[in-house]
């Protein structure tokens, strides 16, 4: 068995060290010297992070492989630096019971690029009128832990709370899409001055503020866990303070679009920047990087959302929502938190592994880069500038709202329980990654 | 301006540029022969994904005056309705050899998709998308409004000075936000009138006066008022409680009629729902435009086709040919 030295890389941005990796795992660490027949990558000028963990994506297997699959969604997560990705439920079908969600788990599993962490729907078929079978899916092998009707809210506060309540029974979350719908009928782009100018529906901030502010409440009553998914305005962001303040149990996520992009975009009717929520102000903006600064928002998701081509190429209306997010996820966060100095790569570590891994129960992540942690490291060059194009995007549909936009930052390496899935900015093909793994006794 | 797409980036000399051109065109149909050669041998194409028999006849007729050959596409029963694209429509309909496509659509931004998406390249004339503009129309509306106030000596004024008053559904009418852009363009004083509930967010920033009530619009002195076509679906939606009491309200009834100053023009792009926005009384008065708007559509349509298709070097030179 062979093993791995990543020489002088930055950890976590800040002293530069070595990583020894044996067995999957990080057998050492500290100032170390090649042995015989160890591959040695030279990492430096590189940051060494822990492998990224997205508690948002979509991977659309089952049911929508003409936009993506575990394989190639897996792939886009590798190449974005990610080593464990939660897969929401709306699929086709459904992910409501366990053959479903054991099935996508055996899938990412098979494929060896990332864990692949299903998310159960909270309710039968994502139809908001009773529950899916929780507990089964709590039980499988995939041991699901976070539920999600995402892409639709859970809007009946009483099914929501007995939601809450019943998922508290599998140490559970439920992870809510805060969209009030009788608000939202025919909600095309962000509510105001711009959206009256262009025409399009309004999707008013107070839709996503009123429901994060009820399910607060109701998390506090009924003593429940509760995530928020994509908090996009400054309202929510004042709602969620006020609620950890008082001491409930919720965390809150935001994505890197919502850090980095405004609802200007909107105006050229280009359908790539139509996304759920949409974007927003400047001020929301500028209130979600603050929030995820001081704590407030919690963790990094990217909601990577990948549409084929004909649901963008049409008008705003009739466009699908959603954009693709894996594989330039860390290079918007760097050019919206950490250039800006906002963030360190410390914080990104927390708030890109650690932190949404221990709201998943995802296990491996609690200890990044330490000795006896699975070997899951991604390593950045920060220095890197580049104009996002097709040619960086690695699922199988193009719907980034970053093309033709200078992003800086690139992932360079990318190792995954030991094996090398990115070495030196380029994808390992599936076979090899496979047999990489055979090879390898995980630790 | 390859394209007319809004009149929000129309600037003052080009709106008045073709508010001119139509001018010339208007007085061609006193001729005995009423037909320009100016688009022999060019296509415009009518793509249709709304219906509207009043514009497309409108555009229809501009177009034949000008001589171009005009192929009419109605989504209704077409390829359309069977699932085709409005990408895969336009390029069909280019593949044919059009130089201008006039498109309505229901959904906001079509136009602007059709013109900056790639797909086709032939200019693209707007005749009201979704919920966001119709710039043709607001051309005629400017157009009705110095030609009442100016009659002949109109060439080459603007509306500085005139005050116009747009009531109704504000909220989903692409018709008013065109008037507000071009009318404040040119100079006039735009005011705008409607319940709360069919006022856009965000209101407050455009450049108008907003009144919720009608009667204090009126007492402001308008020169013309325009009167919006309400569509009964948005009383089930809750925008209002009912028919008379919108009528009551918002409507042009014969008793504001009667305040009215001698000169203000009544205004309605149509079609009108009489008895609800407007009364009889108030459309079919002296002081009602709807006719003529219709007469002067033709016109200000055979000059932005002529403009955008014939490929002239300026709107001087192109007037000059037109008389």
């Amino acid at each position: 068995m062979t093993t791995l030295l990543i020489r002088g890389a930055a950890l976590l941005g800040d002293h530069v060290g070595d990583l020894r990796i044996r067995d999957g795992i990080i057998a050492a660490r500290g100032a170390l010297s090649p042995e015989t027949d160890e591959r040695v990558i030279d990492a430096r000028g590189l940051i060494g992070l822990p492998g990224l963990v997205d508690l948002h994506t979509h991977l659309r297997e089952p049911g929508g492989e003409a936009s993506e699959t575990v394989l190639t969604g897996t792939r886009a997560a590798a190449a974005g630096g990610f080593t464990t990705v939660h897969a929401m439920a709306n699929t086709s079908p459904v992910a409501d019971t366990a053959g479903i969600v054991e099935q996508v788990q055996r899938l990412g599993e098979r494929h060896g690029y990332a864990t692949v962490r299903p998310i159960g729907a909270v309710t039968l078929g994502l139809a908001g009128q009773q529950l899916a079978e929780i507990g089964a899916m709590a039980r499988s092998t995939a041991r699901v832990r976070v539920f999600s009707d995402d892409g639709h809210c859970v809007h009946d506060p009483l099914l929501m709370r007995r939601a809450l309540e019943y998922v508290s029974t599998f140490d559970g979350v439920i992870a809510q899409h805060a969209q009030e719908p009788r608000l939202t009928e025919g909600a095309q782009m962000n509510e105001g001055v711009l959206s009256g100018e262009l025409g399009l529906g309004g999707w008013p901030a107070v839709a996503e503020e009123a429901i994060i502010a009820r399910d607060v409440l109701l998390a506090e009553h009924v003593g429940a866990r509760l995530h928020v998914c994509h908090l996009s305005t400054a309202g929510s962001v004042d709602v969620v303070r006020w609620a950890k303040a008082r001491g409930i149990s919720v965390t809150a996520e935001v994505t890197p679009h919502h850090l980095l992009l405004t609802e200007e975009l909107a105006r050229g009717y280009d359908a790539r920047f139509k996304v759920n929520p949409p974007l927003r102000r400047d001020d929301d903006v500028h209130a979600l990087r603050a929030a995820l600064a001081d704590g407030t928002i919690d963790i990094i998701a990217t909601d990577h959302a990948p549409h084929p081509t004909e649901a963008k190429e049409c008008t705003w209306a009739e466009a699908a929502f959603g954009m693709v997010g894996l594989e330039s996820a860390l290079s918007v966060v760097q050019q919206a938190v950490v250039d800006t100095g906002m963030l360190t790569w410390g914080d990104i570590a927390r708030v890109l592994s650690s932190a949404p891994a221990e709201i998943g129960r995802v296990a491996g992540y609690a200890h990044p880069l330490e000795i006896g942690s699975p070997a899951n490291i991604t390593l950045v060059d920060p220095s890197h500038a580049r104009e996002w194009s097709t040619a960086d995007l690695r699922g199988r549909s193009v719907n980034s709202p970053y093309l033709g936009r200078a992003l800086p930052g690139r992932v360079v390496y990318t190792v995954y329980r030991g094996v090398v899935t990115v070495d030196d900015g380029a994808l390992v093909e599936p076979e090899a990654v496979v047999a990489a793994h055979e090879e390898a006794p995980r630790g | 301006m390859k394209h007319l797409l809004s009149t929000r980036d129309l600037d003052r000399a080009t709106a008045i540029g073709i508010l001119d051109v139509a001018e010339d065109m208007a007085k061609t149909a006193d001729r005995e022969v009423r037909k320009l050669p100016a688009l022999r041998g060019k296509t415009v194409v009518n793509l249709f994904f709304e219906d509207s028999t009043r514009t497309r006849l409108s555009f229809e007729s501009a177009a034949k005056r000008l001589s171009a050959d005009v192929i009419t596409f109605s989504a209704k029963g077409s390829s359309v309705s069977k699932g085709e694209s409005l990408k895969d429509t336009a390029q069909t309909l280019a593949a044919m050899g059009a130089d201008a496509i006039v498109v309505r659509h229901h959904h906001s931004g079509a136009a602007h998709q059709l013109a900056h998406a790639g797909w086709v390249d032939a200019a693209i004339i707007n005749a009201g998308d979704g919920t966001h503009e119709h710039p043709t129309q607001a051309l005629l509306d400017a157009y009705t409004i110095r030609d009442r106030r100016f009659g002949d000596s109109a060439r080459g004024r603007d509306l500085s000075g005139s005050r116009v008053t747009i009531v109704g559904d504000i909220l989903h009418s692409r018709v008013a936000r065109s008037n507000v852009w071009l009318l404040t363009t040119l100079g006039a004083e735009v005011h705008v009138v409607a319940p709360r509930t069919l006022l856009p967010h965000g209101v407050e920033h455009w450049p108008v006066t907003v009144h919720e009530h009608l009667d204090d619009a009126l007492a402001a002195g308008p020169d013309a008022i325009m009167m919006l076509r309400i569509q009964s679906e948005r009383m089930r939606e809750a925008y209002f409680p009912s028919s008379h009491e919108f009528a009551r309200e918002w409507g042009l009834t014969a008793e504001r009629l009667a305040l009215l100053g001698p000169d203000t023009m009544v205004m309605h792009p149509g079609p009108m729902n009489r008895g609800l926005e407007i009364s009889s009384a108030a459309a079919d008065s002296d002081r009602s435009t709807v006719l003529a708007q219709v007469t002067n559509g033709v016109s200000i349509r055979m000059a932005v086709l002529y403009l955008l298709v014939a490929g002239t070097s300026g709107i001087a030179e192109s007037a000059g040919g037109a008389r």
